[in-house]
């Protein structure tokens, strides 16, 4: 920019600000929304976020398919979604446009990089005309800007190409939101300069887009106002951002510790679960050994097998690859070993939309096996939890000496929040059931009188020799046994010994009165919505509590007590209604679902809308 | 010479000798001490009973205390042996005991891991683990058993049965051609692969104790009969009235001789190998190929596998022994050079890396 005008623009503060950057794959909209909450979140508001990306690597360029999109979410109140609706998109080119486009509510601001909207990329959008001049966009506060030629033009003199010059543009729709929200660039500037201190020429590029955006809004008229976010009330402590793929690796990594035994991953690449793999493969100078198997089955038998020698087995997938695991699932069930099976939910059925979210896979982990082969499962409900209930699913594991699952999925994996670390001395701690040569004969089926735990009788130990395997055991000796009596006396002790786990999980907890018209009952990534719809409803002043299962197997011993103190229980998921199908079998309540399964989490405003419905029939 | 002395087991190419001089003094235990208090359910007559009895009767040879040694098997006939062993054992699912014996491993490289399987169960449903637990060179002794049936849900074709086999699956004749175990275990890159037979009890003896010897991935193909759904699925070149001239046994760094006059040998002609008379046209024994289970590449090993009766005489024997580094080893090298690099991992710094912030 070689002029610079004086002018004081009006600052308008805001409490929340929901930004959405959309763009083709190849135009780095993800680094673009990850460093805009990096600094948001240093800066101290509340955030939340919504990755949204095709699976396709590198969908061809300009096409629809091929657009990738990140939401944000910044607040100075406590928040718990990434925004039902942006209040600003930016689309960098015409595609971008047309699938985000119908999001943007009346008013809302649209900065498009109009560079990109040639007749060509007109065309792969389907555009029959061209949106910024047919007057289709008119109840939007439009702001055209050509992108691409700022940019190359700030990259003047640089030894680059044009290609490579272009592939910056996204730093500089990011400098100009900076501006436009009062953001340091400090963060990033740091970021780049630490990514590319080998490639100085790209690191200087970078900074000069970012810097002319930030410019760009501070010296053009078009902007007439600039906004403020202050910084959050979150409880004092030290915070980081966190998704919850990284909270997940960090809380088996903390489980393991914790346990004092080392930690075994095996897993199959799959999306949206690669990520736990990957940061777990760094974690080596904790003694972590990650083995990516040749397949999903080979993954859950070799955590199996590190398991049997003492170590902590974790597996992980996502819905079809725990439909390969189900088999050696069964097999945990009957040796009765520890080992933990997260599985990344994600859109199906069969490979369905793998980078998009549903949680559509709770009947499957629940029964998904031959025969009645009852395991604990356990469902942490925002990403900063995924932490709390990967040690949570550990403690199960070896106190009862069962398999358990872990649901986590696409929403919680991708999606961050700000998470106050914990210190390492605050963590709850989990025994080890250790098993030893006493007097007598060893009996790997001997449990104790309280949990119906087996012993952990590790290869190794004198005196333990014995044998397991899925075929059926005599009680307490282990061996092999085809006797009726005993059959129904072992998967009645199974299954009692999953059920007796309800007495030592946390009971379930109501968010709002302890009895009225209306229950909303939720597990997993709906939390966010949920809370803040019974938030809203309740300052609306309907009679409105909030109730979230992170055990769903088994429920939590008040669960029953819980919802039979309303007059209505709603449970909204993601899904065709699977909680709801365990909820009436199991307690006979006439509760009702809410469904939506569109591979992205609830608006807030459906579920108020729906939960009104149902209080005007209560009237 | 007959077939069943194969020589002493001497440590050789890729071995390593798994008695520690502690622990030779310290563990005095016998066959015995190897038997289970569990009755022994195969068939009368069956091929696994030998197997037990050899696998029994060496494993007091290692040094290995009863509970350092593990066996893991998969489904079918062979999958019951781990009941039968006096150690720590684990009956598994089907195909599945190499990827337990492969995590069990990892976690635990102080260990004794031996898979138990069968042709259906390491070739067919479990055929990626066998080539992937080879590949990776995970140091475990797995023995096949190589009935060429499926025996335990009575009488279906296995991967191993013959084309054009009439059996309950297939009463007009398999059409499917059978798989060669261990040009499968060569061409996963097997660090030693052996084959036996059930009947020649030495020769099974010394074989299991080379593969229980040897550091890195053992494959061990043990040609077996099923007495009630293939009986004498061998019987052609492995009774003792033949077996010397229809099977080949393998010495290290010897000419391939067979033959009860031993005047037969194995030459190679062009790519090909074939079988040709010491002594007449000219053959002497300096034209016949030499054993090398150590060579580098696999080829001469590759082309053993695939000689089998009638056009040739079936090898026996270790057909490759090499060193390389075993997938724990790998593991626990890395783990070694990042706390080298690194030291000891703190959670508390993990748990705050990243940009922080902190609220008052």
């Amino acid at each position: 920019m070689t002029t610079t005008k004086e002018h004081e623009l009006p600052v308008q503060e805001l409490e929340r600000v929901t930004i959405r950057f959309a763009g083709d794959s190849g135009d780095g909209m993800q680094l673009t929304g990850t460093q805009f909450t990096r600094t948001a979140a240093v800066f101290g508001n509340d955030i939340s976020t919504l990755p949204d990306f095709p699976a396709e690597i590198r969908a061809p360029a300009g096409s629809l398919p091929g657009v990738s999109g990140f939401q944000i979410s910044f607040s100075s109140t406590d928040i718990h979604t990434p925004g039902d609706q942006p209040d600003v998109l930016v689309a960098m080119n015409p595609a971008a446009l047309k699938t985000n486009i119908g999001e943007l509510p009346a008013g809302g601001a649209l900065i498009v990089n109009s560079d990109a909207f040639t007749q060509a990329n007109l065309n792969k959008a389907a555009y029959a005309s061209n949106p910024l001049t047919d007057g289709s966009l008119k109840s939007f506060t439009v702001f055209e800007i050509p992108i691409s030629t700022l940019n190359e033009r700030s990259l003047d003199g640089l030894d680059m190409t044009t290609k490579q010059k272009d592939l910056t543009k996204n730093f500089f729709a990011l400098g100009l939101m900076f501006w436009l929200y009062e953001r340091s660039m400090e963060p990033t500037l740091h970021w780049i300069d630490s990514k590319f201190s080998a490639r100085p020429v790209i690191a200087d590029a970078n900074k000069r887009a970012l810097k002319a955006g930030y410019a760009y809004g501070e010296t053009t008229e078009m902007f007439h106002t600039h906004y403020r976010v202050r910084p959050a009330h979150l409880p004092p402590g030290t915070y980081r951002n966190i998704t919850g793929n990284e909270a997940t690796a960090l809380g088996f990594l903390s489980a393991s510790k914790l346990a004092g035994r080392p930690l075994f991953y095996g897993s199959y690449p799959i999306t949206p679960a690669s990520d736990i793999l990957h940061q777990l493969s760094g974690y080596k100078t904790f003694g972590v050994k990650t083995f990516q198997a040749e397949d999903e089955i080979a993954a859950i038998g070799a955590a199996i097998g590190a398991s049997y020698g003492g170590a902590l087995g974790l597996t992980a997938s996502s819905g079809p690859g725990i439909a390969l695991k189900s088999e050696a699932m069964g097999l945990a069930v009957m040796v009765e070993l520890p080992l933990v099976v997260i599985d990344v939910q994600r859109a199906g059925p069969s490979t369905g939309m793998p980078t998009k979210n549903e949680q559509a896979d709770l009947l499957q982990v629940m029964f998904g096996r031959n025969s009645d082969s009852p395991l604990p499962i356990v469902a942490p409900a925002t990403p900063g939890e995924c932490f709390d209930y990967a040690i949570e699913a550990w403690r199960l594991a070896l106190k009862y000496m069962t398999p358990v699952v872990y649901l986590s999925d696409a929403f919680l994996a991708t999606g961050s929040e700000p998470w106050r670390i914990p210190s390492t001395a605050d963590l709850p701690s989990i025994g080890v059931p250790n098993a030893t040569k006493g007097d007598g004969p060893f009996y790997p089926y001997l449990r104790d009188p309280d949990t119906l735990a087996r012993p952990w009788a590790v290869p190794g130990t004198a005196g333990l020799e014995h044998r397991i395997g899925g075929l059926e055991k005599a009680d307490v000796t282990g061996n092999v046994s085809y006797d009726p009596e005993n059959h129904h006396r072992m998967q009645m002790l199974r299954a009692a010994k999953v059920a007796g786990i309800a007495d030592d999980i946390a009971p379930l907890e109501v968010f709002g009165p302890a009895n009225g018209d209306l229950l909303i009952l939720g597990w997993g990534s709906t939390y966010g919505a949920i809370r803040s719809a019974v938030e809203r409803l309740q300052a609306e002043g309907h009679s409105v509590a909030h109730a979230h299962l992170r055990h769903l197997n088994p429920f939590p011993a008040n669960t029953e007590d819980v919802i039979r103190s309303y007059r209505k229980v709603l449970i909204p998921e993601v899904n065709l209604g699977q909680l709801l199908m365990l909820i009436r079998a199991r307690y006979l309540v006439d509760a009702v679902g809410y469904d939506r399964v569109r591979g992205k989490p609830f608006r807030i405003v459906e579920i108020v809308n729906e939960a009104v419905q149902i209080l005007k029939g209560l009237e | 010479m007959t077939m069943d002395t194969n020589g002493a087991a001497t440590p050789m190419n890729g071995d390593q000798p798994a008695l520690s001089p502690e622990n030779a003094q310290v563990i005095a235990l016998t066959r015995k001490d190897f038997v289970s208090d569990q009755e022994v359910r195969w068939c009368p007559g069956c091929g696994d009973y030998s197997i037990l009895a050899q696998t029994q009767k060496v494993m007091p040879d290692f040094g290995y205390k009863k509970e350092d040694i593990v066996f893991i098997s998969g489904i079918g006939c062979s999958g019951r042996l781990p009941y039968y062993m006096n150690t720590f054992g684990f009956h598994t699912i089907h195909g599945r005991a190499p990827t337990l014996a492969t995590g069990l491993k990892a976690a635990r490289p102080d260990l004794m891991v031996w898979v138990i399987t069968g042709d259906g169960d390491a070739l067919s449903i479990g055929g990626n683990h066998v080539i992937h637990s080879m590949r990776r060179n995970v140091d475990i002794n797995l023995v096949m058993f190589n009935n060429r049936i499926y025996g335990l849900t009575k009488g279906q074709a296995s991967p191993t049965s013959e084309f054009g086999k009439r059996t309950k699956s297939s009463p007009m004749g398999t059409i499917d051609t059978p798989i060669m175990p261990l040009t499968i275990a060569l061409a996963s890159e097997a660090s030693f692969v052996a084959r036996s037979v059930d009947t020649h009890t030495e020769h099974l003896q010394n074989t299991l104790e080379r593969a229980g010897r040897h550091k890195g991935s053992s494959f061990v193909e043990v040609l077996q009969n099923c007495n009630i759904f293939n009986d004498g699925a061998w019987r052609d070149f492995t009774d003792r009235e033949v077996r010397e001239d229809r099977m080949l046994l393998l010495e290290d760094r010897k000419p391939m001789i067979f033959g009860k006059d031993r005047d037969k040998g194995i030459r190679l002609r062009g790519l090909h190998p074939e079988v040709v008379t010491i002594g007449e046209n000219g053959v002497t024994e300096a034209d016949l190929l030499v054993h090398d289970e150590a060579a580098e590449e696999p080829y001469l090993a590759l082309m053993l596998s695939r000689m089998f009766w009638p056009d040739f005489p079936v090898p026996v024997g270790v057909f490759r022994a090499i060193n390389r580094p075993t997938h724990d080893q790998l593991i626990e090298g890395q783990l070694a050079t990042a706390v080298a690099r690194a030291g000891e991992g703190d959670l508390d710094t993990v748990l705050n890396g990243g940009e922080t912030w902190t609220v008052s």
